[in-house]
């Protein structure tokens, strides 16, 4: 319920976040006293963070067909003045050629960093942060309040295989690399508020070159692992009927019950399903933040939404713009997926009695499995017996 | 547990090839800022 409620306060806060239809609307003002130029409440609004339409400047780009005579005032400029070649460039209107080749060395002024920079640093930062905290105060409270889940009348003592080798191999690798990607990442985005004032600048520039080198890297041991569990396991959790019956139960989480189920539970396939559609949505906005430029998909992604639901998110984003929207979602993804994992090592490991022996050795309590997955073991130990009898 | 290990094991192995085969195919990070693709000419 914790990681359902999560995500959708993380998808809340970046709809509202990118959605300017939602944010409040700019008053109209009146320039005539400046000739159409910004004023003083033009210059106050901005500094105080608030919506100004900016439309009397960016679309204030001077007008060749007004061109002067060339031997005029503004002749040789075409109609253009310095303020409005200035503009032009400000807001990404103009084509410029520029010496030093590359996908986005033409965009010359990009103001819109400076929102990234707050957002990166402030509300991806606090609300991030305190969500990770969150799901970890509230385990503690469940563990507390709740006690660890035991095997009804004890181990069998005999023991069935839950998971196969190759099974519990594409697991670690997703799951070590995750964590390594979810640790450096952290590093990298909280590093600079939290451990210069601990380390000090000379040792987090080398903790922050390391860590950005191994997050970059390991993230394809992360992708293949994701390929892997997606084929070894989305037969498994096709959701049906048992998963209703199931969550209606909660899982016999608080009433001790033990709902039945087939290999994985409703639970688990939440968790599946997170990590599939979160980690390819994590994946996506990292490989376009890997290969700077190369990889715009934020633009495309807008009009896509804006063709369905209607909406006015912005299509005509400059490259810097598509990096910083890849960043600020990568960074909320990747916390979403973060308090999903925390609550699942918890209940795969000191949350329930035998769970880690799943992926630990791969062999699991037949009591164990009984109670948590009847419906798998009768399907195993049926085909044991066909097996045998054949 | 070796499973465990081994697939750790195999996910920093993973991180210490990738740079050499991205750089097989071009996409070396580094050389997106040397001297060859930044020309002041």
């Amino acid at each position: 319920m914790n990681k359902n409620l999560f995500g959708a306060a993380a998808l809340v806060l970046a709809t509202l976040l990118f959605n300017p239809a939602w944010a409040q609307e700019a008053p109209t003002a009146d320039r005539t006293a400046t000739g159409g130029a910004q004023t003083l409440e033009d210059i106050m609004r901005r500094q105080e963070q608030l919506k100004l339409d900016e439309s009397f400047r960016s679309e204030n780009l001077g007008n060749p067909a007004n061109a002067a005579p060339i031997t005029d005032q503004l002749g040789t400029r075409g109609g253009i003045s310095d303020a409005d070649a200035w503009r032009s460039i400000r807001y990404n209107k103009i084509d410029p050629t520029v010496q030093s080749p590359g996908p986005a060395n033409g965009v010359m002024i990009q103001d819109e960093g400076i929102a990234w920079y707050k957002l990166r640093e402030g509300p991806v930062i606090t609300y991030g942060g305190s969500a990770l905290l969150g799901i970890i105060v509230l385990l503690v409270i469940f563990y507390f309040v709740r006690g660890r889940i035991m095997i009804d009348g004890g181990p069998a003592g005999t023991t069935i295989e839950r998971f196969k080798p190759v099974e519990r191999f594409g697991h670690w690798l997703l799951a070590g690399s995750f964590i390594a990607l979810g640790i450096t990442g952290l590093i990298t985005l909280m590093g600079r508020s939290f451990l210069i004032p601990v380390l000090g600048p000379d040792a987090f520039a080398t903790l922050a070159a390391g860590s950005k080198w191994l997050h970059n890297n390991i993230a394809w041991a992360f992708m293949l692992g994701l390929v892997m569990t997606f084929v070894m396991w989305v037969a498994h959790n096709i959701p049906n009927k048992l998963d209703w019956q199931w969550l209606k139960a909660g899982g016999g989480i608080f009433t001790k019950s033990h709902p039945s189920a087939k290999k994985f539970n409703a639970g688990q396939k939440i968790v599946f399903w997170t990590v599939m559609v979160l980690g390819v949505s994590v994946s996506l906005s990292g490989l376009s933040l890997l290969f700077p430029f190369q990889m715009p998909m934020f633009a495309d992604t807008f009009g896509v939404i804006n063709s369905v639901l209607g909406t006015s998110l912005p299509t005509d984003l400059a490259p810097h713009q598509e990096m910083q929207y890849a960043n600020i979602w990568h960074s909320i993804v990747a916390f979403v997926m973060m308090v999903a994992i925390i609550a699942h090592i918890y209940i795969g490991s000191v949350g329930m009695e035998g769970a880690f022996d799943a992926m630990g050795n791969g062999q699991v309590d037949l009591e164990w499995a009984r109670q948590h997955h009847d419906l798998w073991v009768a399907d195993v130990e049926a085909k044991q017996d066909k097996g045998g009898s054949s | 547990m070796k499973v465990m290990i081994s697939a750790f094991v195999a996910a920093l192995v993973i991180a210490s090839l990738s740079p050499i085969v991205l750089n097989q195919f071009g996409w070396s990070s580094a050389e997106m800022t040397s001297s060859e693709s930044v020309r002041l000419d």
